[in-house]
């Protein structure tokens, strides 16, 4: 193996970016543990597992790219699947969660959604 | 520098072991909110990450093991873990997944 300085360079890139992708997970998961409400949960789950898989993958990448010179597509289709179809995901599962009737916590002040259906609701029996 | 390029190549594995130990725990901590969770949704949402962090784990271990095999096992959990999100919410929504009636 040819040693130059890049490659002493990425792999502590590859170091930081994988410990900062399992703090990030590591993180999200606290927050699911701690938070006290569906949609609380989700807003912690969907965003920083995102990055922290985005970060893992990245590491991954740029691991076989110096080690084999492998430019692996399918890593990087990862991320970008991950990024398309969690905030998807997240999103389906709060309104199941409304809809099927989980109730909010009891120290949350707003509720547009619930003003905004009766809206539909009221534009629904008019027409 | 070869003697330093030895000691990086030795940090990588040692971070990759750490990842894989915290991503570990946080799939534990998911666990327990997947069977405690109050709500169906919650354990929907528990379900959906655990998954996420399986993609994770199948890649550390792809840089542990220095080998692309897993590459493939990361877009199938992927794409499969967004389908079976999908239908668990619809089912929780409607009690249905697939409508029957076309009108």
């Amino acid at each position: 193996m040819s040693g130059t300085w890049i490659n002493l360079l990425f792999d502590i890139i590859i170091c930081i970016s994988l410990l900062g992708g399992t703090f990030f997970i590591l993180s999200g998961s606290i927050g699911i543990l701690r938070f006290p409400d569906v949609y609380a949960r989700l807003h912690a789950a969907t965003k920083s597992s995102t990055l922290g898989v985005a970060g893992i993958m990245i590491g991954a990448f740029l691991f076989l790219y110096m080690e084999h010179n492998i430019v692996s597509g399918k890593l990087l289709l990862g991320i970008l699947f991950v990024l398309l179809t969690a905030p998807v995901s997240g999103h389906m599962i709060s309104r199941a969660a409304y809809r099927s009737g989980v109730p909010l916590w009891d120290k949350s002040v707003k509720d547009d959604y619930a003003t905004a259906l009766k809206a539909e609701e009221k534009q629904n029996q008019s027409q | 520098m070869e003697h330093m390029l030895d000691i990086t190549q030795s940090l990588i594995e040692y971070s990759s072991l750490i990842s894989i130990i915290g991503v570990s725990v946080s799939v534990l901590i998911l666990l327990y909110r997947a069977i405690k969770g109050p709500t169906n949704p919650d354990r929907a949402v528990a379900l959906d990450i655990i998954g996420i962090n399986l993609m994770a784990l199948a890649g550390l271990i792809a840089i542990l093991l220095v080998t692309t095999k897993f590459n493939d096992v990361i877009l199938l959990i992927g794409i499969l873990l967004f389908i079976g999100t999908v239908a668990l919410a619809k089912f929780l929504e409607k009690g249905v997944i697939i409508e029957r009636d076309m009108d």
